[in-house]
């Protein structure tokens, strides 16, 4: 079979260009990080990673990470469920309404959230009077994580929902099987690579997550500091080792996050060839 | 068990939304069925006449608006799907498709609660049991995507049984399937239907599956029976044109009766008993024969435009200037050789029986033995 542009000379051109813009773009920026935070030998980059701000980043950053994945998996499950199962007046609108986060610059959401909770904002006088503080601590920044992740992991099951359709749950029901039964034995086990896959997406971003963080966040050292907040703070204090540190952290949960996805697609393929 | 469907309607669409525009539609008009203990019966019509839909709500995947369902003497109108004891299968299987081939036929008594399941054991040998019936004891490891559409389907009719359900329904069961497996799965599902007894509902829109498996046929249009009767009076007996014209190929002439004679250009036949004006008389290909003379009772010239000998008989397409579609013939090898036809051979035809259903009650004529 000829395939268009199959000669070998455009063949070789094209590999070489992909291969150099990979290396430009995507490979040497990664190195540069650690060469940049090992610059100073590995002493001073332990010693940058256990500095208590550091440390306190880190800690945060897991904290929105694991309030953040569990509730959007669930949310997420829901929502593709429901729009994907059920035939309501509205449908289509919901449809249109996860994408909200994807279209909106995540400042934007944190500006609005902190509209809404602030001192001054709509909620924020009721919430002072009851002693909670939502902006510039913890909560805040989890609502606005929760807000920027909350379409991954339905936007990864809708679509596939919608291609295998509900028969398989319908052949369940009329076989006796019980609500929780169904989604635990036929649903589940068809959506788990894409939930997975929505899972990793919310993780990375949840963790990753700048803008709408720093709205809301206050930069309050040691206490409302993200990891990428740290990285910029570092920066802006000319301490580029210790922003590069922080940022070698990133970077490896980055490619562990890739690597989870990459074991999960090889999985995925052996099963199909498998079967 | 036998299944007693009364006034049951069903109409899709929001209230008050109507999609696009157009309001909401009819799907079911009030419906009526008796089915008997053991019966199988087939839900023949086009698609949209709502023969799916019906057999959705018997088995309760979807609600009717109004109407009641009995299983026996069981009410089951309000009863949930998953209590109703139904097995269903589904055109497209529907297999699960992360599940083994035992898995799948073990699902419904896996998923029971706990206090009234089987033992390991006896499910294993019911699951077994169940696959030497649909004769697929060698593929319990397999996996749905590594069968067949036949042998899906099977798998899809075991694991429907598995639970020994009180109704077997069956949703264009060989739809998905060619020619050849479908004859042989419908052959098998019959012996199946005669030595389980099960009560039995299933949907097509191929005539032949439904004469040839039912014991009665629902034939439906629209939303509406049309006819409910075993194949062979279906077929001698329509009660209407839709049914007539559903059930097999239809021949047309449409001329003005004078004296009980229809003339249509230069042909006319003799139509006892037939009031004067103009009238449309339908006949099926087996009524017509073919002759070299035309008769008294009969001056029908056509000519042969297409010849087709397969099968006990041979078809042919005969076509005239007083004919507005071509009609088709099927006659015997025997006469196709004594006629010596070929095409383009002139012939005049003799139709043995004509049909109208302008009237109330359908009406069969006979023009050649006729006094």
């Amino acid at each position: 079979m000829i395939r268009i542009g199959d000669a070998p000379r455009v063949r070789r051109l094209l590999i070489g260009a992909a291969l150099v813009l990979t290396a430009l773009f995507l490979l040497l920026p990664l190195v540069a990080i650690f060469a940049q935070a090992l610059m100073s030998g590995i002493d001073v980059y332990w010693q940058n990673l256990s500095d208590d701000y550091t440390l306190a980043a880190i800690g945060l950053t897991l904290l929105v990470a694991v309030i953040t994945v569990p509730v959007n998996l669930v949310f997420g499950v829901f929502l593709a469920w429901l729009v994907t199962r059920f035939d309501f007046p509205g449908r289509r609108l919901l449809q249109t309404l996860i994408d909200i986060p994807f279209a909106v610059s995540p400042v934007v959401a944190g500006l609005v959230y902190l509209l809404l909770y602030g001192r001054n904002g709509w909620l924020g006088g009721w919430l002072d009077a009851h002693d909670i503080q939502i902006m510039f601590a913890w909560p805040g920044i989890v609502l606005v994580t929760l807000f920027v992740t909350c379409p991954f992991v339905a936007r990864e099951l809708i679509p596939l929902m919608q291609a295998q359709g509900s028969r398989e749950e319908e052949a369940a029901v009329t076989l006796g099987a019980s609500g929780w039964t169904i989604f635990r034995r036929v649903t589940l086990p068809n959506i788990r690579h894409a939930l997975l896959y929505g899972v990793i997406l919310t993780n990375a971003r949840a963790v990753g997550e700048f803008g709408a963080v720093s709205v809301v966040a206050g930069a309050i050292r040691g206490e409302t500091n993200t990891l990428p907040l740290q990285v910029e703070q570092l920066y802006q204090d000319y301490n580029t080792v210790g922003a590069f540190t922080s940022a070698s952290l990133l970077a490896l949960l980055a490619l562990l996050t890739l690597a989870a996805k990459a074991a999960l697609e090889w999985r995925a393929a052996r099963r199909e060839t498998a079967t | 068990m036998s299944i007693r469907i009364s006034q049951i309607e069903k109409t899709y669409g929001y209230k008050g939304h109507g999609s696009k525009g157009h309001g909401r539609t009819r799907a079911l008009e009030p419906i009526d069925l008796d089915i008997h203990d053991g019966e199988l019966i087939g839900l023949l019509g086009p698609s949209g006449s709502g023969k799916t839909t019906l057999l959705r709500i018997v088995a309760g995947l979807e609600q009717a608006d109004s109407g009641s369902i009995h299983f026996g003497d069981r009410d089951v109108t309000r009863v949930h799907v998953r209590d109703r004891r139904i097995g269903f299968v589904f055109q497209h299987y529907a297999l699960f498709r992360h599940m083994s081939v035992f898995d799948n036929v073990a699902f419904g008594l896996t998923a029971m609660p706990r206090a009234t399941r089987p033992s390991s054991g006896e499910i294993r040998s019911r699951v077994m049991q169940l696959l030497e019936m649909v004769r697929l004891q060698d593929f319990a490891e397999r996996f749905p995507a590594q069968l067949s559409g036949g042998q899906q389907q099977r798998v899809s009719l075991a694991r429907a049984l598995a639970l020994k359900p009180d109704v077997l329904l069956l949703d264009e069961p060989f739809g998905a399937l060619d020619a050849k497996v479908r004859q042989e799965l419908r052959r098998w599902l019959r012996h199946l239907h005669e030595e389980l007894h099960f009560t039995s509902l299933f949907v097509t829109h191929d005539q032949e599956e439904a004469l040839e498996l039912s014991d009665r046929v629902v034939v439906m249009s629209n939303g509406r029976i049309e006819q409910i009767a075993t194949p062979d009076t279906l077929y001698r007996q329509p009660a209407n044109r839709f049914v007539f014209e559903f059930l097999g190929d239809v021949n047309r002439i449409e001329g003005d009766i004078e004296k009980e004679v229809l003339t249509c250009g230069n042909a006319r036949v003799a139509v006892p008993g037939i009031e004067n004006g103009r009238q449309e008389l339908l006949l099926r290909p087996h009524e017509v024969r073919l002759d070299e003379q035309p008769s008294t009772r009969a001056h029908l010239p056509v000519s042969v435009t297409a010849v087709v000998p397969v099968g006990a008989e041979v078809r042919l397409e005969l076509e005239a200037d007083w004919l507005g579609e071509p009609w088709l013939a099927t006659i015997s090898h025997a006469d196709f050789e004594r006629l010596a036809i070929t095409r383009g051979k002139r012939l005049f035809a003799q139709p043995s029986r004509l049909h109208r259903f302008d009237t109330s009650r359908p009406q069969t004529l006979a023009p050649l033995s006729a006094s």
